[in-house]
């Protein structure tokens, strides 16, 4: 599986609250979410991203609330990937539950550049930097957890009636 | 090598004699929560992947109190998507306006909560259910649904670090205080992926209502859960509340920490958290010439009757300053009654506060309480990041109920002692 697109790029402790304000909590509509995606710290995201593009973060992407709205509303915007150092708990559960590539890596969270063309080879962890020229490579996920995103996400990989 | 507390409880819900940070276990749920804005996701995760029954009626709770009693038409829609779901399933612990609470008060009120219990919850606040000797830890949606569903989840066995607290808190200082100066002392991220476990002399001097509140900001550490030791003044709590037995556990002599942090609970001084981290810690003394516009006091993490009686105490036979709106909001309805019969809630309106019945509203900017461009508010609550409240140039100072009340009478962050 492979991802490819320009980069989105953002700081350290990237919270919920700025990827989709609560005051649009008011719907469980991916779609709708994903209107206001980053709209308290980027009003111009919703209206450049492109599908497949990357969004790429420094510490703690993802702090704060719960809400799987979060990477709902980035994965339904065309995210392909979020690379980030380190991401908080809650959003990295969330986002390997439903499906949103994360993945890990310090180097490439420092290199990569806002608009930079990057591609993903997820089977290798490896991160392409085309516009510098430059590879990096992210911490593969532990085995069990490589489990559920094969399958398709945690519900799948509970499977019904498997209680 | 022996386990941390919290290891403990992860090991007796996975059936396996003992286990190590880092290794990844399926432990049993003894409850699952959710609220009106989690649970409508987990609703719609459960019924996509064909389940049609819940593992135990008894142990899922689902409480209407982030957008409740409804504030637009779209937030009604997700009530009554709850509310269908749990009339369906026969959920018995469903708490609707009249009897809801914020969820992380209202739990351990009622005693669903207890010592030794492994919790999940679609909110990132369970972590407060620490204060009693629980497991507990913020998931999200889709977790909730796959809880519902089979009753388990799967986590990462938590490293920890080791908080020992000794002295005593001095007067209008709190638990609040507390866990703001650790969170400015380690980062918003300082406990990534850790357990915050608590221990040391200093326990005995604090009460439940400051334990929940310490733990339940252990989040805004990146904590996966805070923990307390069960000691005396928990059992007097538990016992008057719980329907279940529980569990204590211990962490044994020999369990590894990261690292240990000692706080003197005397030295400890009114703190206030700067926008937009809660790490932006400073001690009020510092604050004095921030004029502010709003005063929140409330929450999953100062709402409680402890909370309401500091404010009681500062407010009473005063009025706020002109130009100051001040929001009360008592967690419970238990609460909310109980500054009825003490007299507290005529003090309020006196005084010029405004009373509202149990929500979460303004913490998260959903409503009762939205700032404008600009504008500052002193808040009990526990995040201050960017729009948290409102527009995203209003500012969120996070402070205890004490400095929250007396910057009410003066307009200014201020000292409670200096009021």
């Amino acid at each position: 599986m492979e991802a490819k697109g320009y980069a989105h790029k953002y700081g350290d402790n990237v919270d919920t609250d700025v990827i989709i304000p609560a005051r649009y909590l008011n719907t469980p509509d991916a779609k709708e979410l994903a209107l206001h995606c980053m709209e308290d710290i980027d009003k111009d995201f919703t209206g450049k991203v492109k599908a497949g593009d990357i969004m790429v973060g420094g510490l703690n992407f993802g702090c704060g609330s719960s809400r799987e709205h979060a990477p709902l509303a980035i994965k339904t915007s065309g995210i392909s990937c979020v690379i980030a150092k380190t991401f908080a708990r809650i959003f990295y559960r969330n986002a390997i539950n439903i499906g949103l590539p994360i993945l890990e890596c310090e180097a490439a969270s420092d290199a990569i550049n806002d608009g930079d063309e990057v591609s993903i080879d997820f089977d290798t962890g490896v991160i392409t930097n085309i516009t510098r020229g430059e590879t990096y490579n992210a911490e593969p996920f532990p085995e069990f957890i490589q489990n559920i995103i094969s399958e398709g996400g945690l519900m799948a990989s509970i499977g019904k009636g498997d209680k | 090598m022996g386990m941390t507390m919290t290891q403990k409880i992860l090991a007796a819900h996975a059936g396996l004699p003992s286990v190590k940070a880092g290794q990844l276990i399926n432990a049993s749920l003894d409850i699952v929560l959710g609220n009106d804005i989690t649970t409508p996701v987990a609703i719609n995760e459960f019924e996509k992947a064909g389940f049609d029954s819940v593992f135990d009626r008894r142990r899922i709770n689902i409480v209407l109190d982030h957008f409740a009693p409804n504030k637009d038409i779209k937030a009604a829609e997700q009530s009554k998507q709850c509310r269908e779901f749990a009339h369906k399933y026969d959920i018995e612990n469903f708490y609707d306006v009249g009897e809801m609470g914020v969820e992380h008060a209202l739990l351990p009120e009622k005693g669903i909560v207890t010592a030794g219990d492994c919790i999940i919850g679609a909110d990132s606040h369970t972590c407060t259910y620490g204060a009693v000797g629980a497991f507990s830890t913020g998931v999200g949606s889709t977790d909730m649904a796959a809880g519902m569903a089979t009753g388990k989840c799967w986590f990462k066995v938590p490293s920890a670090i080791k908080i020992v607290l000794n002295g005593k808190l001095g007067k209008w200082v709190s638990g609040k205080d507390v866990i703001l100066d650790i969170i400015g002392k380690i980062g918003v991220d300082g406990a990534l992926y850790q357990s915050m476990e608590f221990c040391g002399e200093g326990v005995s001097s604090l009460n439940i209502d400051d334990r929940l509140t310490i733990c339940n900001m252990a989040i805004e550490a990146g904590a996966k859960n805070g923990i307390f030791p069960v000691d005396d003044i928990t059992r007097e709590y538990l016992d008057a509340r719980t329907q279940r037995e529980y569990m204590v556990y211990e962490a044994d002599e020999d369990a590894e920490y990261t690292q240990t942090i000692e706080i003197n609970l005397s030295e400890l001084e009114p703190t206030v958290s700067y926008p937009h981290l809660p790490e932006n810690t400073h001690p009020v003394s510092e604050a004095s010439d921030i004029k502010i516009d709003q005063v929140v006091i409330g929450s999953c993490t100062n709402g409680r009757i402890s909370d309401m009686e500091t404010a009681y105490e500062i407010l009473k036979g005063k009025k706020v300053k002109k130009g100051v709106r001040v929001i009360i909001i008592p967690a419970t309805m238990a609460i909310y009654k109980e500054c009825i019969t003490r007299g507290y809630m005529e003090a309020f309106i006196d005084a010029g506060c405004v009373v509202s019945t149990p929500t979460c509203g303004p913490c998260l900017g959903g409503y009762m309480g939205i700032l404008a461009s600009g504008e500052k508010c002193i808040s009990t609550t526990n995040r201050n990041f960017v729009g948290r409240m409102g527009h995203t140039s209003s500012e969120v100072y996070l402070a205890s109920p004490a400095v929250a009340a007396a910057s009410a009478l003066t307009g200014y962050i201020s000292n409670p002692k200096e009021v």
